[in-house]
């Protein structure tokens, strides 16, 4: 039998630099608590999936670079010594196994006994609702429903640990939305250490307890969701989480969020513009307006109130919405 | 509407042709002519009721099925080793590979009579190390090394086509499961190659039982089905016989490939 102990991570000085030159990742530290849901976010190509990867197994780090599990170090484990949990973005599920065979096969391969070895099958397929499709084939099988199953094969051996490779992505967006919400259900109630790699900040938010935010290889900022959108550590990590706005006034730049500006009355507020375009989206409005400066602004207003692209308005920022960056705010995104 | 009929005939016509002059007709024939000797329509059971004719039968489904097998078990570890690494001379290495099927079956059997003749490669070595003239090139044994020779690239071929295609994820979703390199191969590599293994398997089976150049180029007295039709033809001026074993070796054939493609045509219609 395998225990399902959760375990924290622990990774040291790990770079990767592929066969042809590329270095995909800098040297980092990264330390992961026992039972965390930390999400990797960061761009196409900013060395989430590389990290991930090194935390599975399927690549290793460059010389000097030590992956710990609890106190054990497996930095030369291969993945199938290391009993993690994987979701991959396409799924991955064997195309000549039922449903019932794809989530049984990591006990089968363990040589669990027939009777346990059912009755935990059954478990996860019960958790995951997919009982029902236990004898189908994987072509018969919706999107939503391969990763069902593709979550059920990774936890049913009990994983020490879970990782999840942008597993949302190749999903519509109101399914994406349901399974975000299944998907940090499912993580709270097993308490089970978790890497998770997106590039959807949406997705990053509601399932992190902290944040880890990517750029060129390396860290950009490591937080609460909340510290990353409302103390980002500097105009990347601003600009790739949600929309900041820049506004020069007296010889400093403002930069702030949206939702925390607003449209006052002509000459009021610390700006001037003309109104260009009111997108409505049902439960607020966004309104891009251009300052007398030249410069961009958008800013998002209640639903109910009436504004027409080229009247004239004023911008007033909360002062309490002011965004500090506690880096160098000129320091253009990396 | 015109009815497309008239138009689908006139388009058929030309192959209708052809299936008719170069297919159909010599086949009646050829049917027709197995019936003609003395013994009439029992000289199709001669495949059971004349020993000689049975032992060839045997022999020659013996030699296909071991090529088979062999040039199955060999391409697939080698063709596997192929798609998946990439190394310096890895194409001139391919390229290699692939010559054998540049060659007609005499040219093949003309090779195996150097390397395993009355004065090949493997008999000197033999004797410099044991004293003994080691020839095994004019017989059953020479034959299965030379279909060999040109089976193997073939199925190398689709085993690599295969491989290629086969999603890298799937096998790292079974590793991070936990299983070793053999369970991965035989969970998941063999079945999502078994559509190529049996389509390739068919083509060799179907090679094996029918070649004749590089067993005529080897010997007349090996007695394996093709040779045995030529003998009865030319030498004992059986045409019945000769005919009607023409018949069931192409029948045998036939229903090998058949099957073949029926099973393989399955399961790529459920990997799908």
């Amino acid at each position: 039998m395998t225990s399902s102990t959760t375990t924290s991570i622990t990774i040291t000085s790990c770079a990767k630099t592929f066969a042809d030159g590329t270095r995909a990742l800098e040297p980092l530290d990264l330390s992961i608590q026992a039972g965390e849901t930390l999400v990797l976010l960061g761009p196409s190509g900013c060395g989430k999936t590389t990290l991930l990867r090194i935390i599975a197994g399927l690549e290793a780090p460059d010389r000097g670079g030590r992956v710990l599990f609890g106190e054990e170090d497996v930095t030369h484990l291969p993945i199938e010594r290391r009993n993690v949990g994987m979701v991959f973005q396409s799924y991955a599920l064997f195309p000549n196994m039922t449903v019932w065979d794809n989530v049984a096969y990591g006990l089968k391969v363990r040589r669990m006994d027939k009777a346990a070895m059912k009755q935990r099958v059954e478990e996860m397929l019960a958790m995951m609702h997919i009982d029902a499709l236990a004898d189908r084939r994987i072509d018969q099988l919706s999107g939503g429903q391969r990763q069902r199953v593709a979550l059920a094969r990774a936890i049913a051996a009990r994983p020490r640990v879970l990782l999840l490779d942008e597993p949302l992505t190749a999903l519509d967006a109101g399914l994406r939305d349901r399974l975000r919400g299944e998907i940090d259900a499912l993580l709270r109630s097993l308490g089970i250490t978790a890497v998770y790699v997106t590039h959807d900040q949406a997705e990053a938010m509601v399932l992190g307890d902290r944040i880890v935010v990517m750029s060129a290889g390396r860290i950009a900022q490591i937080g609460t969701p909340r510290d990353i959108y409302h103390a980002p550590a500097n105009a990347f990590v601003a600009d790739f989480i949600g929309t900041t706005n820049r506004l020069r006034h007296k010889d400093a730049t403002l930069v702030f969020r949206p939702e925390d500006a607003d449209l006052v009355p002509p000459g009021e507020g610390m700006a001037q513009g003309i109104i260009q375009v009111v997108h409505f989206l049902g439960d607020r409005q966004r309104v891009h307006l251009h300052t007398d400066d030249g410069e961009a602004v958008i800013v998002e207003i209640g639903s109910r109130r009436r504004v027409a692209p080229g009247q004239r308005s004023g911008i007033a920022v909360r002062p309490e919405g002011m965004v500090h960056l506690s880096g160098n705010a000129e320091e253009s995104a990396a | 509407m015109p009815s497309p009929y008239p138009r689908l005939f006139i388009l058929l016509l030309p192959v209708m042709i052809l299936f008719g002059a170069f297919f159909l007709i010599p086949m009646v024939q050829l049917a027709l002519a197995g019936a003609s000797g003395p013994q009439g329509l029992a000289a199709y059971a001669s495949i059971l009721t004349t020993p000689r004719h049975t032992q060839s039968m045997i022999a020659t489904l013996l030699l296909a099925v071991s090529v088979t097998a062999t040039a199955l078990i060999v391409s697939t570890i080698a063709g596997l080793f192929l798609a998946r690494h990439r190394f310096p001379g890895r194409s001139v290495l391919l390229a290699l590979l692939t010559f054998p099927l540049a060659f007609p079956g005499v040219v093949v059997g003309f090779l195996i009579i150097l390397l395993a003749g009355r004065q090949g490669v493997v008999g000197d070595v033999s004797r410099m190390l044991t004293g003994e003239k080691l020839v095994f090139a004019y017989s059953l044994a020479g034959l299965f090394v030379g279909y060999l020779y040109f089976s193997i690239p073939r199925v190398i071929l689709t085993i690599m086509a295969a491989a290629e295609k086969l999603d890298g994820a799937l096998l790292e979703a079974a590793r991070s499961l936990g299983a070793s390199t053999w369970q991965v191969t035989r969970d998941i590599i063999l079945p999502a190659l078994r559509p190529g293994l049996i389509a390739s398997g068919a083509i060799c089976f179907a090679t094996a039982m029918g070649a004749f150049g590089t067993a005529f180029a080897l010997a007349t007295n090996i007695d394996v089905l093709p040779m045995t039709i030529y003998t009865e033809f030319t030498l004992n001026a059986n045409v019945a016989g000769a005919a009607s074993l023409s018949l069931v070796l192409g029948l045998v054939t036939w229903i090998a490939l058949f099957i073949a493609r029926s099973l393989s045509g399955a399961t790529t219609a459920a990997a799908a």
